[in-house]
């Protein structure tokens, strides 16, 4: 085989040697190491603080539909972790994306090559009719998608990559559907502006920055949960907005 | 032999994964084979990081109307909010990572990195 794929075999073999090392240390009594698959012991992890929603308070119980005003009121735990205990986390990743689509609109540079989209012939009829249908049926699984993210799975990012795909998948079938690229960013900064705004909002009359300053309500209702539906609407829609411009860009470079 | 397969596999698995991934970007001169395998990688690190909180026998961390309360065994959700954003992140390097690789192809008309003027490799 050729050197350079010798080569790359031996760094892999060398990486591969050094991870394998975890599953074979062997722990003093009362160490904490890589658990067997399928025996994670929450109780010993934080886990068991988000389960039972006690981080700063006493409780111990949840019941759907029935305990009220606790600290994070979601029914879906992921949700409270990703919006509530770790909301700054969530500040984090919104951010990686921005950079991403700035990225790209910079690197492809449109402006100044003004090259025809590939697209220029027109798609078939079964595209065409397929998509007609499919586009508002798409958008409107993209919203309850996130406006149901704190009692089923689901929430803004899921939410907001279904409402890019609708668009992508009309500006695969259709050449004159046009976005202003400007319409795009009004949306997406909008978004920005309310997330950064509910957490200086937070700061301001409580205390901590994107602490949950509404009532929380009953576990498993739609108006329940704090502030998590309103982060979530303002993350669909800026990650629906800034994949649509992503996808956008890289159609028409 | 069954027992093994069932202990072993998802971490295997994944891990497996993740040094195809590993050998893929190293030796690969077509740059969407490079970009795949990177995508590969990330994959293969999401589901390591989502088996390593499993528990045997134990319902996914959602209250509804049939699981109704947490006294229920529940798998450990903090691997799966971390998953999240890592996906997420996935998403936006191989975005970015094409938009280079258009550019490239732009200005040289080949996707093989060797006959790119300049790189030894």
């Amino acid at each position: 085989m050729k050197s350079r794929n010798l080569i790359a075999l031996l760094i892999t073999a060398a990486f591969a040697f050094i991870i394998l090392q975890a599953f074979t240390i062997n722990p003093a009594a009362g160490e904490i190491t890589l658990n067997k698959f399928g025996r994670a012991d929450i109780n010993n992890r934080t886990a068991s603080r988000y389960l039972n929603k006690n981080v700063n308070s006493e409780n111990e119980e949840v019941i759907f539909q029935e305990s009220k005003n606790l600290e994070s009121g979601s029914a879906n735990i992921v949700t409270s972790v990703v919006a509530n205990y770790r909301s700054f986390d969530t500040l984090g990743e919104i951010t990686v994306l921005f950079l991403a689509a700035a990225g790209i609109g910079v690197i492809l540079n449109l402006k100044k090559s003004g090259k025809k989209k590939f697209a220029d012939r027109d798609s078939s009829l079964i595209l065409n009719t397929g998509i007609k249908f499919l586009f508002p049926l798409l958008l409107l699984a993209g919203t309850y998608i996130f406006v149901y993210g704190h009692l089923s799975p689901g929430g803004g990012f899921q939410g907001g990559a279904v409402i890019a795909t609708a668009f992508l998948l009309k500006m695969i079938s259709d050449n004159k559907f046009e976005i202003k690229e400007s319409n795009i960013t009004l949306v997406e900064s909008a978004a920005g502006i309310l997330f950064v705004g509910l957490g200086l909002y937070g700061l301001v009359t409580r205390g901590a920055f994107l602490e949950n300053f509404m009532a929380t309500g009953t576990v498993g209702q739609l108006f329940s949960a704090g502030i998590i539906p309103l982060i979530y609407l303002a993350i669909a829609f800026k990650v629906g907005a800034e994949l649509t411009n992503i996808v956008k860009n890289l159609i028409e470079a | 032999m069954l027992n093994f397969l069932e202990e072993w596999s998802f971490f295997g698995g994944s891990i497996l994964l993740i040094f195809i991934g590993l050998y893929g970007v190293l030796s690969r001169k077509n740059m969407i084979k490079i970009l795949i395998s990177l995508g590969l990688m990330d994959t293969g690190v999401n589901l390591l990081l989502v088996a390593l909180g499993y528990v045997e026998a134990a319902n996914a961390p959602i209250l509804n109307s049939v699981i109704q309360s947490n006294a229920n065994a529940f798998v450990d959700p903090i691997p799966q909010a971390l998953v999240l954003t890592s996906i997420v992140i996935g998403t936006a390097v191989l975005a970015l990572g094409l938009a280079l690789v258009i550019k490239i192809y732009d200005k040289y008309s080949t996707l093989n990195i060797s006959e790119i003027r300049g790189l030894k490799w």
